[in-house]
């Protein structure tokens, strides 16, 4: 399939199918890999491909299998599938045309940890993904590839496909096990961790559904030749780009290349400015950070994140105040009121923000939102709470004349720009 | 027998054994319990805690946190448009409007004939269509105010999902795009 591991997968309108998932390929690495590897080389290979959990934390998936005891009698799988992050549809994309792919990296998963049930929680809101999931997981009990003695071996996998109900911190790993075990989704303590004290207090592996789809071309390509692919990422992209979807590209891609050569471009008349490089809490940035590579490290050094790599394009004619109010409104919505500074910083922004859009800003403004945004930072119980003030602090850096617009004159700078003759938007 | 029939207190029961732990079925059985009643009144609440034996104060808890549990009696179609970022980006503010002046209720209301449960909704991890909404199970876009228009209208028709609105003026297709099943702007099936 060439140098792309993901989208070929992708691609293909039938490849959720059993029949057309083997006659490409499917299940004969987890075949091959499952008579003839030990389980230890497995979590090995895995750990030399660079492979880094691919939900937001980007916490090397190897590493999170190896930290599971070994002697532990029942330990668990779970799939992270409750993807919710504003703009990112990676994983239920992956889920709707490629569940098979899914199937297959949680037996290789499975069988390195030597875990025999599995979970995969799905969002209640793809409804496509969860029947051509379930549909998958039929037919792969129907061919042997769960359930018991797999491929003829003595490994055993059940695997459950579970959904929630409309809740964005279900995709929080702590609250994801609460809600898979019939609770309101709000984070647990840590430590203890997930991979010590899981689901039903049993050490447990948390993998987001596109980490696992990689590891069947890790085993199946060696980890050596699959890292000098890149190694591979899924972008997703959305708004203001000509073509927005998604892009497999080697992480290191540079911001501009995504957009400007594989996205499409702007629309016409427009000019660049500025990104969510990884969903909406990962710090805006601007024009001059078009050549900063999309990769972990790099993003860390200009204050913003990889995170679930999906990038938000915005040209010139978005209102960052009114970009940044309805990210806050997202997490206000989202908050599931365990914690202060999350549960009352989220609705005291959404009130400043509400005063900015409707003329009432006053200068003072500025250091309120900044005040509240420190009194957030570090003080929040879960990555939620910490998900809103990077983007809001970057764009009272880099966006101040926008806000002080809007108090100034009550108005919006960028609508009176759009309104105004096409001369004088030039 | 008040609440739910022996039939969903069945499935209900049979959910809860799927897992090591009862409890653990509670959110699909608020949905079986759902779909049985229209909405989840106390009654079904006190038989959804019956049948999996889990207190009520635990089942009153989940339902009211998860946003797809009805409290109240909705309508028979719910209608959710995304109004997050990529679709803000897209023009969602302007599909919200003539959404309100088609169906004559603001966000969270019932149309008065009770079809339409209209709700702005977060991300539905759509975004490559945005703007976007989605009815039942069914989702539109890029939305145009008159591809809203053909969708209600098709509903109302009682074509439902089966009626599938006509493929969008297209943007120029990108891997995803172009890979959707059936090519359209509505997907579902399968
Ligand atoms: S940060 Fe927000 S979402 Fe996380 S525990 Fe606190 S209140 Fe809940």
């Amino acid at each position: 399939m060439g140098e792309r591991i993901l989208l070929p997968w992708l691609e293909r309108d039938d490849a959720f199918d059993l029949e057309a998932y083997l006659r490409a390929g499917g299940y004969e690495t987890a075949r091959t890999v499952l008579r003839t590897m030990a389980p230890a080389d497995v979590i090995a290979a895995v750990e030399r491909s660079g492979l880094r959990g691919k939900g937001g934390a980007g916490f090397p998936t190897g590493r999170k299998w190896a930290f599971i005891p070994k002697d532990a009698p029942v330990k668990y799988l779970v799939v992270n599938g409750d993807e919710a992050e504003p703009c990112t549809f990676k994983d239920h994309r992956l889920l709707e045309r490629a569940p098979h792919l899914l199937l297959e990296g949680m037996v290789l998963a499975a069988f390195a940890v030597g875990i025999r049930k599995a979970y995969v929680y799905v969002r209640r809101e793809g409804y496509l993904a969860r029947r051509r999931l379930e549909q998958a997981v039929a037919e792969a009990y129907a061919h042997g590839v769960l359930g018991r003695r797999i491929f003829g071996t003595d490994v055993d996998l059940d695997v459950v496909v579970h959904t929630g109900a409309g809740a964005y911190i279900a995709g929080e790993e702590t609250a994801l096990l609460e809600s898979l075990e019939g609770r309101r989704a709000m984070p647990r303590a840590r430590p203890p961790y997930p991979a010590v004290v899981g689901l039903y207090g049993q050490p447990t592996v948390i993998n987001n559904v596109e980490t696992l789809c990689h590891v069947p071309a890790i085993l199946r390509l060696g980890p050596e030749a699959y890292a000098r692919l890149g190694p591979p990422a899924l972008f997703s992209v959305s708004g203001h780009v000509r073509r927005p979807g998604l892009y497999e590209l080697p992480l290191g891609t540079p911001l501009r290349e995504l957009i400007f050569e594989h996205a499409g471009g702007l629309r016409p008349g427009r000019r660049f400015k500025a990104a969510f490089p990884g969903g909406s809490s990962s710090a805006l940035l601007t024009e001059a950070h078009l050549d900063v590579p999309l990769d972990y490290e790099p993003l860390r050094q200009v204050g913003s994140m990889l995170g679930s790599a999906s990038q938000i394009v915005l040209d010139d004619s978005a209102c960052i105040v009114r970009v940044i109010a309805r990210t806050v409104e997202f997490y206000m919505e989202e908050s599931c009121g365990k914690c202060t500074p999350c549960r009352e910083g989220t609705v005291w922004l959404a009130q400043v923000f509400e005063r900015l859009l409707h003329g009432r800003g006053r200068m003072a403004d500025l250091d309120l939102l900044q005040h509240i945004s420190d009194g957030m930072t570090g003080a929040c119980f879960c990555p939620l709470g910490e998900s809103v003030p990077p983007s809001l602090n970057a764009s009272l850096r880099h966006f101040r004349h926008e806000y002080e617009y809007h108090i100034r004159t009550g108005r919006c700078d960028v609508e009176e720009r759009l309104a105004a003759p096409r001369v004088a938007a030039s | 027998m008040p609440g739910l029939s022996e039939a969903a207190r069945s499935e209900i029961r049979a959910l809860g054994a799927r897992y090591e732990q009862r409890q653990s079925a509670l959110l699909p059985a608020l949905f079986v319990a759902q779909r049985e009643a229209g909405w989840l009144p106390p009654d079904v609440l006190e038989a959804v805690a019956e049948a999996l034996e889990v207190p009520l104060s635990e089942v009153a808890a989940v339902a009211s946190f998860y946003r797809l549990y009805f409290l109240r009696p909705p309508g028979r179609h719910q209608l959710l448009l995304c109004t997050n970022l990529a679709c803000l980006l897209n023009g969602a503010d302007r599909l919200r409007a003539h959404l309100e002046a088609r169906l004559g209720v603001r966000p969270g209301e019932t149309t008065p004939d009770g079809f339409f449960t209209f709700r702005t909704w977060e991300c539905l991890a759509w975004c490559d269509h945005a703007p976007m909404m989605m009815v039942d199970e069914e989702r539109y876009g890029p939305l145009t105010p008159e591809l809203v228009d053909e969708v209600l209208a098709r509903y109302r028709a009682g074509a439902g999902p089966a009626g599938r609105p006509a493929e969008p003026a297209g943007r120029p297709g990108s891997a995803s795009r172009a890979a959707e099943p059936g090519g359209g702007a509505a997907q579902g099936g399968g």
